[in-house]
């Protein structure tokens, strides 16, 4: 992965390191203690949720001795914005190795805002089948909801204006520190 | 990448080419599915008009807009008007009045979707032109390519056989030669169209010559039905001279894959054990050819609703 750098400097950087690492470890616990009884599933939404899925299963992992399948969505196919005259964007991987019906599934995305992401990831995993029932984990609420969805695991509130986005950037994706920040929205949005 | 209608591959930069590939090798995940269908297209109608014989592209195409849940309204030229004499422009206008998003066209007549293209108001894809592009069997060939050999650049493909009648062999030259795969081509003289290096490959007389060494062969059809004169003496002749075998197969890489685009005649252009062998990934293209055409029509209806 070709190295990158933290970008533009953001309005406010809210949290880094050590302190998301320990966030996301509390997050693993809530969803240790709610669906730990018996076995589960993580579904990542690209591409925010999907290292942060993979940090969670090995936490998981860790601490319970289970295993955890995961699995990768891309909601684009499943988008409400799709047919409206913009140019098609880039289709990514989905794989959900693992029977969806029947499942316990806890869907996974860094940035939870108007909403519209989750209600086509739920469209998305039902057309594969019925599963027994699916949670929904945020690192980050930050609020302008626009669908009614509500996370039932989330790391962190963040007070926003709608003119702003925040951005979640892991060494995963090649930035050389974890990073929680707030930018200025910029034309692309 | 925005584009309204594909015409051809003639043109289509490597970049464009790629990120079609890219499309398709995703939406291939979705026939896999239990349930293979997505909502992406719903209120889409596509309009499939076949003014010649087709099996495979037509269903092909069919399958992929249903999979993107598309309308399909589907037509052939015996049971249209035109079989009563209406000319192909009032035809299609008319079907055009129903009002169709994008328009899939075959046509025994090279240019054809070209024509309809510049009258029809909706996106027009070419299913195969005469003896002119195909380009999503173009685009499809290249997938099963870059599915068993990792990529497409500096390839030796060795395209074999009526190369003056074959679409399909126009549309791989211009996608590949884009590619930066190296192409040699061979078939009776009689059937290789004059100044062909002048799209970039090389010309063998020998079979043997275009097939040694080669990483992807590619044989093709016999067309009788657009042969209007006598191009070789007799198939058992053409069988033996530039017929497919293990023999001659021997003569390529040790990893070479053997493509046809079907309909295949078998004894003719290509021997059955070749055919049905290890090395044959025919039904790989017939596979990818559903998610080319998703890829396609995914990419295309960006502008049905441009404006709106």
């Amino acid at each position: 992965m070709e190295a990158r750098t933290q970008g533009p400097p953001p309005k406010k950087a809210i949290m880094t390191g050590g302190e998301i690492e320990r966030v996301i470890g509390e997050l693993a616990g809530g969803v240790i203690r709610q669906c730990g009884d018996s076995q589960f599933s993580l579904i990542g939404i690209q591409t925010g949720g999907i290292h942060l899925a993979s940090r969670l299963k090995k936490i998981i992992e860790e601490k319970t001795g289970m295993t955890i399948p995961v699995g990768v969505l891309d909601i684009t196919l499943y988008r409400d914005d799709i047919m409206m005259g913009l140019p098609q964007p880039l289709v990514k991987k989905t794989d959900i190795p693992f029977e969806v019906t029947g499942s316990r599934i806890v869907l996974i995305d860094d940035v939870l805002y108007t909403g519209r992401t989750i209600r086509a990831a739920l469209d998305a995993i039902i057309d594969f089948g019925r599963p027994k029932f699916i949670k929904l984990l945020v690192l980050v609420d930050r609020g302008f909801r626009e669908y009614p969805i509500q996370a039932d695991f989330t790391g962190m509130f963040v007070e926003t204006s709608e003119n702003e986005t925040v951005k979640v950037q892991l060494k995963e994706m090649g930035f050389s520190e974890d990073r929680i920040a707030v930018f200025e929205k910029t034309k692309k949005g | 990448m925005a584009f309204k209608h594909l015409l051809g591959l003639e043109g289509l930069s490597r970049e464009q080419i790629t990120r079609i590939l890219d499309q398709a090798v995703e939406f291939k995940e979705i026939s896999k599915r239990k349930i293979k269908k997505v909502p992406t297209l719903r209120g889409i109608t596509i309009a499939l008009f076949f003014v010649e014989a087709s099996t495979r592209t037509r269903t092909s195409f069919e399958i992929a807009a249903k999979r993107l849940s598309a309308d399909t309204i589907s037509l052939t030229a015996s049971a249209s008007s035109l079989s009563k004499g209406e000319t192909l422009i009032d035809t299609t206008k008319n079907l055009e009045a129903m009002a169709p998003d994008i328009f899939i066209i075959r046509h025994s007549v090279s240019g054809s979707p070209h024509m309809l293209s510049k009258i029809l108001s909706c996106s027009v894809v070419n299913a195969g032109d005469g003896t002119h592009e195909h380009p999503t069997q173009g685009l499809l060939d290249m997938m099963t390519m870059r599915e068993h050999k990792g990529g497409i650049e500096g390839l030796d493909v060795a395209i074999i056989g009526d190369i003056m009648h074959s679409r399909v062999a126009r549309s791989n030259i211009f996608g590949l030669t884009a590619m930066g795969a190296k192409v040699r081509i061979s078939g009776p003289a009689t059937l290789v169209p004059r100044d062909i290096e002048k799209l970039g490959v090389t010309v063998c007389k020998r079979v043997e010559e275009a097939v040694e060494g080669s990483d992807v062969v590619m044989m093709l059809r016999i067309q009788k039905e657009r042969m209007a004169g006598d191009f070789f003496p007799t198939t058992r002749e053409y069988s033996r001279e530039f017929g497919l075998n293990l023999k001659r197969l021997s003569l390529a890489k040790k990893d070479a894959i053997v493509m046809h685009p079907g309909p295949m005649n078998r004894g003719v252009e290509i021997s059955p054990d070749v055919a049905d062998g290890t090395r044959s990934v025919i039904l790989d293209q017939v596979a990818n050819g559903v998610a080319v055409r998703m890829a396609v029509l995914y990419l295309l209806s960006a502008h049905v609703l441009e404006g709106v």
